[in-house]
């Protein structure tokens, strides 16, 4: 069952992150994300990891991708016309020997090792808030800062043009 | 195994089936209540006081023409009607809505009655896919080929992601106080403590003000405006189609109500539940659940009716330099109150 959902998300994910870079249509490609990220989010509900899963979809699919697709549809940007290919099968063909050697190159250097760590850190929310509250706490403050400060900077750049 | 399964699908055929009720139930009550307010009858003819009229309209819906308009960008016109209904199905199943602790069925404690019992992230995960809510709106708007629906998606994309942070940040209160993101913790919090709307009433009122704006109503409905948008983000649509828009607002604004309830209004908890146990606490408490809901959605009709729609950019300044410095003030004063030990 988790299996078969894992392999579900993953095929789901990689077809459609694909879609992302693949179609004409800018709406298609934010939209395509938007549903590679949502498979991401599976499947890091898959490995335990609650917090994050909802926190992706949180973030990046109901906020970022959002503000995307508002930039995309208010330029209302043209499909991409094709360029005149003079050997149509060119590009599937190399795409598919890319495609081969990057999976030989993980082979290569991973060795395929089939099993993954017997426990990993847990996922849940009190397990990160104990983390981030915790060992981390300078670097989580010194993000926010650092997040604060190019807030307000874009900000700036924004106002002197008018 | 098989019967703690059957458990959470019967709990699960439940929830779905009064939620999809209470479209019905709403439809009726918004066309009453307008009627009401505006001091006219209303729908009055089919059944007794009008009460046959939705399942009239559902037929009537399921039978007109279903028109496909030919600009239209096919795939992801049939694809909005169904994320938005997807989305609004979903996110109940993390909502407590009675007591159970000590029922048995098929041999199997109930434990809550909540479809998701152990979501150990809870409201993060209503939060999560109801925010994915507006792509149902601004695909149907784009995917149209028409300037007004594009409109709509737009603004709605735009009001959505404003109000999300004050919803949110709300929340955090509830949360703060609670130590929990699970619903039946806050519950139970509320059970021991005041309900949370006396300490938190900032919250509790930014926190509705925003889910008006999230649900897409009035005062809030500048996605559809249909004195300047035509219909806005659903101009093209036609028989169930369109309906599936309808219902998903209506099923929003039961998840909505529900969510007021157990945030703020101590969920299904109610005064004297010491004395009641076992079969009579469950119904009990459904009782007092469904009660409070109902006030709530009756709020949503009320306020549709009584208040005129905001201008776009009154409605950016509400959200940005209202509602979000009083959800920011509200949790300040909860982590202050929590330090001094107040609540």
């Amino acid at each position: 069952m988790v299996t078969a959902a894992f392999y579900l998300a993953a095929v789901v994910g990689l077809a459609s992150a694909v879609v992302a870079v693949s179609h004409r249509n800018p709406v298609i490609n934010v939209l395509s994300l938007v549903v590679t990220l949502f498979c991401v989010a599976v499947n890091y509900a898959l490995l335990g990891a609650e917090f994050l899963a909802a926190a992706q979809i949180l973030v990046y699919a109901g906020a970022i991708l959002v503000l995307f697709l508002f930039v995309v549809m208010l330029l209302n940007a043209p499909e991409e016309q094709p360029a005149a290919e003079p050997r149509p099968f060119q590009r599937a063909a190399g795409l598919a020997l890319v495609t081969v050697a990057a999976l030989g190159g993980i082979v290569l250097i991973t060795g395929l090792r089939g099993s993954l760590p017997a426990e990993g850190p847990q996922g849940t929310a009190q397990a990160i808030g104990r983390l981030l509250a915790g060992p981390y706490l300078f670097a989580f403050e010194f993000i926010s800062l650092l997040l604060l400060t190019a807030m307000v900077g874009a900000l700036m750049l924004v106002k002197r043009k008018h | 195994m098989w019967a703690s399964l059957a458990v959470t699908a019967s709990k699960l055929v439940v929830v779905a089936g009064s939620v999809l009720t209470s479209v019905a139930v709403m439809e009726w009550v918004e066309r009453r209540g307008a009627a009401f307010i505006q001091d006219r009858l209303g729908p009055n003819r089919v059944g007794p006081l009008g009460l046959f009229q939705p399942i009239v309209d559902a037929v009537k819906l399921l039978f007109k023409e279903d028109i496909t308009p030919s600009s239209v960008n096919k795939g992801l016109y049939y694809l909005a009607p169904a994320i938005s209904v997807f989305v609004a199905l979903v996110t109940f199943i993390v909502i407590p809505f009675g007591a159970g602790k000590d029922v048995q069925v098929f041999g199997v404690p109930l434990g809550g009655l909540i479809v998701a019992p152990d979501l150990g992230v809870g409201i993060l995960y209503l939060l999560a896919l109801s925010s994915l809510g507006v792509y149902g709106i601004v695909i149907a708007g784009w995917s149209s080929n028409n300037k007004y629906s594009l409109l709509g998606g737009l603004r709605s994309s735009a009001q959505l992601i404003s109000y999300e942070l004050s919803m949110t940040l709300a929340v955090l209160g509830v949360l703060l106080a609670t130590g929990s993101l699970r619903l039946d913790d806050v519950v139970a919090y509320q059970a021991t403590h005041l309900w949370n709307v006396i300490p938190q009433f900032i919250g509790f009122v930014v926190f509705t003000t925003a889910v008006f704006a999230e649900t897409n109503r009035l005062p809030f409905d500048l996605a559809e405006a249909e004195t300047e948008l035509v219909a806005g983000y659903h101009v093209e649509y036609s028989s169930m189609k369109f309906a599936a828009f309808l219902m998903s607002e209506y099923i929003n604004m039961t998840t909505a109500s529900a969510l007021i309830v157990t945030l703020f209004f101590g969920g299904w908890t109610f005064p004297g539940m010491q004395h009641f146990s076992g079969w009579w606490l469950l119904i009990a408490s459904v009782g007092a659940f469904l009660v409070k809901l109902a006030f709530f959605l009756w709020l949503f009709v009320w306020v549709r009716w009584s208040l005129p729609r905001f201008r776009y950019d009154q409605l950016m300044r509400l959200g940005w330099k209202g509602l979000l410095p009083l959800a920011t003030l509200n949790l300040v004063w909860v982590g202050a109150a929590m330090a001094m030990r107040w609540i």
